[in-house]
C-alpha cells in the first residue's frame, strides 16, 4: 500500500489489518515512553489547505510518535495565499525530501491528483478532501465501534452484522462516505438518514437503506447512531428551513438519546455543534465515544503512517 | 531440496529444560525472572520455559511477549511488516532478570531491535539471551547465554522451526 486516499480502495483483510495494526499502536500509548523509532530519519509533511484541529494535530502526534520528522504546512500565511499552484507546491516538498505528505484540501480528488500526477514520489493520505473522502476518519470510527463491541477480543474481526445509522448532512460529508464504504466492507449495516435535501444525487447506488425520519431510525434500535456535523460552510442554499427546525427533526435531543436501545453508541466526528445536532447530555453521556474517537484517532494514523512508509519495494 | 529434520519433539523438549535448568542455576533462584519470547515461537518457547521453570520452582517465572517490529533496521527495505502483540507480565520489568527468548539465533539484528524494546519499556537488572537454535553468522557483537542447539549452517540454507502450538502436527526443527 503506497498511499490511502479513499477506504474504497481498501480490502477487508487490509482494512482489519490496519485496525489490528492500531490496537498496537494503541498499546504503545499506554507506555512510559511512547515513542517509537519505526519512522526515524522520515520525513512527513502535513498539507492542510483547509482548517482543522483534530485531524491535524492528531496526524501530526502520530507522526512524532513514530519518530518521524514533521513539518505542518497550512495554507494561510504560505504561498498558497499568493496564488502557487497544487503542482508548484507538491514540487517544492519533493525538493525538500518529504517521505510522506498528508493532505487536505478544498476540492475532491486532489489528494488522488497529488498521488498520481507524478509531481511527487511520496506516500499520500487524504485527510479530508471536499465532500469526498476522509479515509482515517472513517478508520477510526469502525475501530472505535470494534472496540466498543468487541473489548479486548477485538483484534482480527469485523463488524458483520453491526447496525449503524449515519444521521444528518450526508450531501456534505466526506466522513459519511468514508464510512459508508469501509463499513459495508467489514460486514457492517448502514442506514443514513437525513432531509431529502441533504443525501446525494445517486444514493440509490450507494449499499445502505436511506430514511428521512430520524425517530424511525432510533425504533429500529441502530447498535450506533453517528451524528454528523452541519457544516454551516458549506450551506450555501436553503437545505432545511432554519437551524430550530433541523435540531428538532434530525437533531439527537435528551428525549432521544432516553429512546435509544441499551448500549448502543453516539458517536460525532466533531467539531460538534452542541444544541444543534446533539444535545450536550448526548455528547456527554457515557454512550458518547467523541473523546475516545480523537484518541483512537491517534493510533489510526500511527498505523497508516507505519504501513505506508515502511517497506522498500517487494 | 527437502528439509532434513536436525531436532525431533524429544530433542527440543530436552533442550527446553535443560535452558530452563540453566536459567535458574544462573539466576541462583532469584525468583524474579521475566521470559520474553520474540514473536512468533518465541513466544511459545518463552511460555514453555516458564512452565518448567515454575515446575521445579514454583513461582520463580512469568512471561510474556515482546514485538520488536518497531525497533528493527530493516524495515524500509523488505515488505511492511505486521507486529505482534506485545504483552509484559504484572509487574513489569524494572529490576528483574529479563531472559529474551527466540528460536533461532542468526544475524543478532532482531535480538538488538529487543534490547531496544526494552529500553522504551523498562530497565531489568539483567538481561539474558536464549534461543533453541544458534546458527552462527552474527552480524553485530551478540551471543546467547542459552542455546539449545548450535547448528552451524550455510547462509544459503534455510532453518524451519515448527512448534505444535503454531504450526500444529509435532515439533520439529529443519535444515533445507
Amino acid at each position: 500500500m503506497k498511499h490511502l486516499l479513499s477506504t474504497r480502495d481498501l480490502s477487508r483483510d487490509q482494512a482489519i489489518a490496519i485496525l489490528d495494526l492500531a490496537e498496537d499502536m494503541a498499546a504503545a500509548q499506554t507506555r512510559e515512553v511512547k515513542k517509537l523509532p519505526a519512522l526515524r530519519g522520515k520525513t512527513v509533511v502535513n498539507l492542510f489547505f483547509e482548517d482543522s484541529t483534530r485531524t491535524k494535530i492528531s496526524f501530526e502526534a502520530a507522526a512524532k510518535r513514530l519518530s518521524a520528522d514533521v513539518i505542518s504546512f497550512a495554507a494561510k500565511g504560505s504561498s498558497v495565499s499568493k496564488g502557487e499552484s497544487l503542482k508548484d507546491t507538491a514540487q517544492t516538498l519533493a525538493a525538500i525530501g518529504a517521505d510522506g505528505v498528508v493532505i487536505r484540501h478544498g476540492s475532491s480528488g486532489a489528494p488522488r491528483t497529488l498521488a498520481t500526477s507524478g509531481w511527487i514520489d511520496a506516500g499520500i493520505v487524504n485527510a479530508g478532501d471536499g465532500t469526498h473522502e476522509h479515509p482515517t476518519q472513517g478508520l477510526l470510527d469502525a475501530y472505535t465501534m470494534r472496540k466498543r463491541i468487541h473489548g479486548d477480543a477485538s483484534r482480527g474481526r469485523a463488524l458483520d452484522g453491526v447496525r449503524v445509522a449515519i444521521v444528518g448532512d450526508i450531501l456534505h460529508s466526506r466522513v459519511a462516505r468514508s464510512n459508508v464504504w469501509l463499513l459495508e466492507t467489514l460486514g457492517a449495516e448502514v442506514t443514513l438518514v437525513a432531509p431529502g435535501t441533504l443525501l446525494p444525487v445517486g444514493i440509490d447506488t450507494w449499499p445502505v437503506t436511506t430514511l428521512f425520519d430520524l425517530d424511525e431510525a432510533i425504533a429500529a434500535r441502530p447498535d450506533v447512531l453517528m451524528m454528523l456535523r452541519i457544516q454551516s460552510e458549506r450551506m450555501n442554499a436553503a437545505f432545511f428551513p432554519n437551524a430550530r427546525e433541523y435540531s428538532r427533526q434530525w437533531g439527537l435531543d435528551d428525549e432521544r438519546l432516553a429512546r435509544l436501545p441499551e448500549g448502543s453508541l453516539v458517536m460525532h466526528p466533531g467539531p460538534m455543534n452542541r444544541g444543534l445536532e446533539i444535545s450536550s447530555a448526548a455528547a456527554d453521556s457515557a454512550r458518547s465515544t467523541v473523546i475516545e474517537q480523537v484518541a483512537n484517532g491517534v493510533s489510526i494514523r500511527m498505523a497508516v503512517l507505519f504501513m505506508l512508509l515502511t517497506g522498500g519495494t517487494e | 531440496m527437502t528439509a532434513r529434520p536436525v531436532l525431533q519433539q524429544a530433542d527440543i523438549t530436552r533442550a527446553l529444560t535443560r535452558i530452563a535448568h540453566e536459567i535458574l542455576e544462573s539466576s541462583r533462584g532469584s525468583g524474579d525472572l521475566v521470559l520474553l519470547g520474540i514473536p512468533t515461537r518465541g513466544v511459545v518457547l518463552a511460555e514453555r520455559i516458564t512452565r518448567t521453570l515454575n515446575e521445579i520452582e514454583p513461582g520463580s517465572a512469568a512471561w510474556g511477549a515482546l514485538d520488536v517490529t518497531m525497533y528493527r533496521d530493516d524495515l524500509s527495505r523488505n515488505p511492511t511488516r505486521t507486529p505482534s502483540p506485545t504483552s509484559i507480565p504484572a509487574g513489569g520489568i524494572d529490576g528483574r532478570t529479563v531472559v529474551l527468548v527466540d528460536d533461532v539465533l542468526y544475524s543478532g539484528r532482531t535480538i538488538r531491535a529487543a534490547l531496544d524494546a526494552i529500553n522504551d519499556i523498562g530497565r531489568p537488572r539483567v538481561v539474558r539471551l536464549a534461543a533453541l537454535v544458534d546458527r552462527g553468522h552474527r552480524e553485530l557483537p551478540i551471543r546467547a547465554d542459552f542455546v539449545g542447539k548450535n547448528l552451524p549452517s550455510s547462509k544459503d540454507e534455510r532453518i524451519f522451526v515448527r512448534l505444535a502450538e503454531v504450526d500444529g502436527g509435532e515439533d520439529e526443527v529443519a535444515i533445507a
